[in-house]
Order: structure tokens, then sequence, then C-alpha cells
């Protein structure tokens, strides 16, 4: 396809985007740390105030890694559903899927607790959200491909996957009616979305989620370049269909249901992070879109994630509140300005 | 046996159709390499069907086919990728490809796990641009061209993929005269330079009695295949249409409207 080298200054200038992006992330919070204290601190020199270390170290290091992969993965996710579905509305969020993994939380969180009484919260432990948020997002998409395939109309399946959505928080709001306030707290917490507060343990079990999707994301990279021309002519390139359309869907449901388990249902990255991608690099090929999509929400999530912060002050915004203000309004221009989103 | 290894494409006593409705059966073909073989017929009457069939997107009914004295089941999804290669009536999905990247997916068959591009995959891509009068257009985006343009496009992709069958379905519906000629024209030299066996489906029976080597016309009956000569002097065109309407002048080779 087109010479990868044409864009190789992008690729230089978004990853030094980047690192300023965490730079940035990590600088800004509650507790106000002079920027070269960051910095020094950054480059493993001992700081003036010891209580700087720890903030540095033990809360906001892992809250900007966090935001890094919860990003890239969920864009990545957006774009793996946008090819699959040949649609460029599709999305974690408008397909429903964030809504499934919603469900599986709410089932495991508030379920576990209307089920029996007595167990304590405990053994809902990171692991099992983790499985329970994917294994529901795994179902709604299962379910809106299925769809997909006896419906060819995109529209149809964009109003079927909303649909899904409705029909899954109706289901969160008749477990929430009959919860405990406790864990219907817990659940309303989860479902601001954060991507603070993760422990080290929690961290690293994101990043493995996320190191897998990506991993699958990779491998399916060829079979994504043929679904460019639709899936007859992926046939009769020698893809095969079903194989490569399991290892898409398991990559996409792994990025948007184990983020969401973490950092809970976050909007408008996954949908408009593959859009915003394609304004400095202007190719469908997906050996550039994966890595550039990847980096590309990283930045933007990072972003989003040092507004939430409000600078110098202790309140913290939901950061869905952020990433829908940023998100919709470039999901109108794009529409505006391009009259159609080509896909 | 051996008449069957000679041949790229035949079919013995082949039905299509769908599930349990037989659209057309009986039809029995075969062509060697460098023949370009035109498929005629009415509306409904099964060219899609049979060219869905042939490309392997829809089971058989009944009957054989084989692709170079092998059966179509007895082939890899891979192994078929780099025998035939197709060109459909649905656009591609994405139209934000450029023609260069439309025409370079082409080569997928032969190349790597990541899809990387070698010089012999370049030069390839450079032959199927350059035989389809494409150079002007390789960093224009789909969206951008026009219905024969686009066309020219995607056979010129079909040819990147380097198989020795190709098959069309209805390669010259939505253009004008000219250029329904210059696409039978290009197909033809496709066809006779780079030895390449071409079976599509068309309405327009006239250039393709003008063009054609061979000529399938499917009646869903007896289907007759032959040079289209032969099957002039056999009066078979004159039994594709009820003739109240429009007749078949042997002499020109074309329908005419009856006054």
């Amino acid at each position: 396809m087109s010479h990868p080298r044409s864009y190789r200054l992008s690729f230089v200038l978004i990853s030094v985007a980047l690192c300023l992006a965490v730079v940035l992330n990590i600088s800004s919070g509650s507790v106000s740390i002079p920027f070269s204290a960051t910095l020094s601190g950054l480059l493993g020199k001992p700081l003036e105030v010891p209580s700087w270390e720890y903030i540095l170290w033990d809360y906001r290091v892992p809250k900007a890694l966090t935001a890094l992969l919860v990003g890239g993965g969920l864009s990545l996710s957006g774009l793996l559903m946008q090819t699959l579905f040949r649609n460029p509305l599709a999305g974690p969020f408008v397909l429903g899927i964030s809504s499934g993994a919603s469900l599986g939380a709410a089932l495991l969180l508030m379920g576990a607790s209307f089920v029996s009484s007595f167990a304590s919260l405990s053994f809902v432990g990171d692991v099992s959200l983790a499985i329970a948020a994917s294994l529901g997002s795994f179902l709604v998409l299962a379910v809106v491909l299925i769809v997909a395939q006896r419906i060819r109309d995109t529209m149809a399946l964009l109003i079927i996957g909303l649909m899904f959505g409705s029909i899954t928080s109706a289901l969160v709001s008749v477990l929430a009616y009959f919860t405990s306030a406790e864990s219907l707290q817990r659940f309303i917490f989860w479902s601001f979305g954060s991507v603070g507060n993760l422990s080290s343990q929690q961290l690293s079990l994101l990043a493995g989620i996320v190191i897998l999707g990506v991993l699958l994301c990779v491998l399916s990279i060829k079979a994504l370049n043929a679904f460019l021309l639709g899936e007859h002519y992926a046939q009769s390139l020698g893809v095969s269909l079903k194989k490569s359309r399991l290892v898409i869907i398991a990559a996409a449901g792994l990025l948007a249901g184990g983020i969401t388990a973490f950092a809970g249902p976050i909007v408008f990255i996954g949908l408009a992070v593959p859009h915003l991608t394609r304004q400095i690099f202007d190719t469908m090929e997906h050996r550039i879109l994966v890595p550039a999509v990847f980096l590309y929400g990283a930045i933007l999530m990072l972003l989003c994630d040092t507004l939430a912060q409000l600078p110098n002050s202790v309140n913290v915004l939901p950061i869905n509140a952020i990433t829908s203000l940023v998100g919709a309004p470039v999901v109108i221009w794009l529409l505006v300005r391009k009259r159609k989103m080509i896909f | 046996m051996e008449n069957v290894e000679k041949h790229i494409l035949s079919t013995k006593e082949l039905a299509i159709g769908y599930g349990s409705k037989v659209v057309a059966e009986h039809i029995n073909f075969s062509l060697e390499t460098g023949t370009l073989c035109g498929i005629v017929g009415a509306n409904g009457i099964g060219k899609s069907t049979l060219l869905r069939t042939l490309g392997g997107f829809q089971s058989k009914l009944g009957g054989n086919i084989y692709l170079k004295g092998k059966t179509l089941e007895n082939h890899s999804p891979s192994e078929m990728a780099q025998k035939l290669s197709v060109v459909l009536t649905e656009p591609p999905a994405s139209k934000n490809l450029t023609v260069q990247e439309l025409i370079a997916l082409g080569r997928q068959p032969y190349t790597n796990w990541l899809g990387s591009l070698s010089s012999m995959d370049k030069d390839h891509i450079d032959q199927s641009i350059n035989a389809f009068l494409l150079n002007d257009l390789r960093n224009a985006k789909c969206h951008e061209l026009s219905d024969g343009q686009l066309q020219r496009v995607l056979i010129a992709r079909a040819m990147a993929q380097d198989t020795p069958l190709i098959l069309l379905d209805e390669p010259t519906t939505h253009l004008d005269l000219y250029h329904k000629v210059q696409i039978l024209k290009l197909l033809q030299q496709l066809a006779h330079q780079n030895q390449k066996t071409i079976l599509f489906t068309t309405h327009e029976i006239d250039l393709a009695i003008q063009l054609c080597d061979k000529t399938l016309i499917l009646d869903g009956v007896n289907n007759p295949f032959g040079a289209p000569c032969e099957l002039i002097e056999q009066h078979c065109f004159e039994r594709l249409f009820p003739s109240e309407m429009i007749q078949f002048d042997a002499k020109t080779g074309t329908f005419k409207v009856n006054k």
C-alpha cells in the first residue's frame, strides 16, 4: 500500500505528543507539585517533600498508565468495530458493547449481594469483575454480530445496537432497584468512569488484558485490510471469514470489556478517535492505523483526565462528562464538515 | 481425465439455486486457458447465482465444478485465492481506499502475515495499474472515481491477484456504451495477451457476440455453450426471449424490436 515512510514524521510527532501528555497528566493534580519537581521525580531523583514522592509514584504514575491503556485500548476497539461492521459510526458505546459490560459488572456487583445478602462482597474480586464485564460485552457483541449478518442496512444495525443498550441499562435499573444501598453506590461510582484508584495488581491485570487485545488485533491486521473490500472479497482473497471474525470480536470484546471493568463505561473515545486519527494519517491501511489509533487514543484520554482533574482543586470531575464534552462535538464537527463520514 | 486437466474451469451437470429451490440445472461447459467467455440470459435466470456458486460464495445443489481438474470443494481458502479472483457487483466496503491501496489488496494471497509487499508484488501492482490505464489515478480515493473508473480499478485488482481464472458479475452495468466497450476490450486483451481465463455475466448480448471467444446461454434447461457463431447457427439466441417483442437477427448478431 502507500509507503509507510511518508508517515514516519507523523509517528515521531505523535509519540512526542504522547510523552508530553503523560508528563502534563502527571504534573497536574489536587496537590500542587512544581513542574520541575515532577520532571526530576520522573527521572528518578529524590524529591524535597517525601509526600510528593508517594503521590507521584503511588497515585499519579499508575493513573497516567491507566489512562494511557484505557484510551489506547478503547480507541483500538472502536477501530476494530468500524472495520468489522464497515460502519463509521460503530464503536464500543454505540453498539451497546459498553452497556453489555455494565450489565456484566452490575450482575456481579449488585446481583451477588441480591442473591445472598450474607455473602460479603469480598469474593467479588478484580478478576471476576473483569471476567463478568468482558462476558457481558462479548454477549452483546455476539448478538449484534448475528443480527448484522441478517440485516445489511447499517442504520438499522446501529439502532439495534442502541436498543440492546437500552435493554441492558433497563436490566441494570431493575437490579439497582432490588439491591442494597451499599452495592448500588459501588456500582454508581463505577459507572461514572475513573482511571484513578487502581491498585498495582489491578493495573497489571488491565495491562495484561490490553496487551492481549492489542496482540490479537495485530494478528488480524491483514484480515482487517481485506475486510475493507467487503466480506465476499475478503473470502476471495483467502481470508477465513469465521476465524478472522472470531479473532477480531475477541480482541474488540476483550479490550472494551476489560477496560470497562476497571475504568467504567467511558463514552465517545472508541467512536471518535479512529476518525480523528484519519485527519492526520489519511489512510485505511491497518498497519499504520492500529499503532496510530492506539497512540492518539492514549493522548486524548490523558488530556481528558488532566482536564477532569481540575488543576489544584480537590474536586475530580467524572471522566465520562469530559470525554462526552470533547467527543460529541468532534463527531458533530466531522459530520458537518464532511457531510457524511466516509468509511 | 486428461481432457479435464487441460481445462481451467469445467462443470458437469451443475445445478444451482438457494436451499431446495433449483434456479438452473444441467449446466455443462469447460473453458481453456486464455478464453473470454460471456454468460447471457434473461433477468432472474440465475446468471449471478451461477457466478457466486463458481466463486465458492454459495454451495451448489448438484453436479460438479472442477478447477484445473480438482473439485471446487477440495480447495482450501488460500488455494482458491491463488486460482480464482472475482469482481462483484457490490462496491468495495470502504470508499476511502486509494486506487493503489485497493489494487494492492489483490496481492494478499501472496504476502506474509502482516501483508508486506515484496518487489514482485509491487511489479504486479504496477502492471495492473498500467494495463487498466490508471496511472494518473493512483492516489485518488475510490469515492472520487466515476463508475467506469471504479470498475477498471476492481478489475485491475483481480488482475493483480494473478489467478488463471477471473470471474466478473455484470462488469458493464451502469456504464455508457463507450465505457462498456472499453471494459470488454480490456478484458479481451487480458484474456488473450496474459493468457487469463475470464468468465463474466452480461446483458450486452450483441457486444458479447462480437468480443467473446465462447458464450454460455443460460436458459435453465439446455444451457447451450459454444463459440458465438456456432450458437447463432444453432438458433440458440432466438429462444432467449419470448419472440413477440424482440427478435434476433442472425445476419447482424443483434436483437431488433418488432414494429
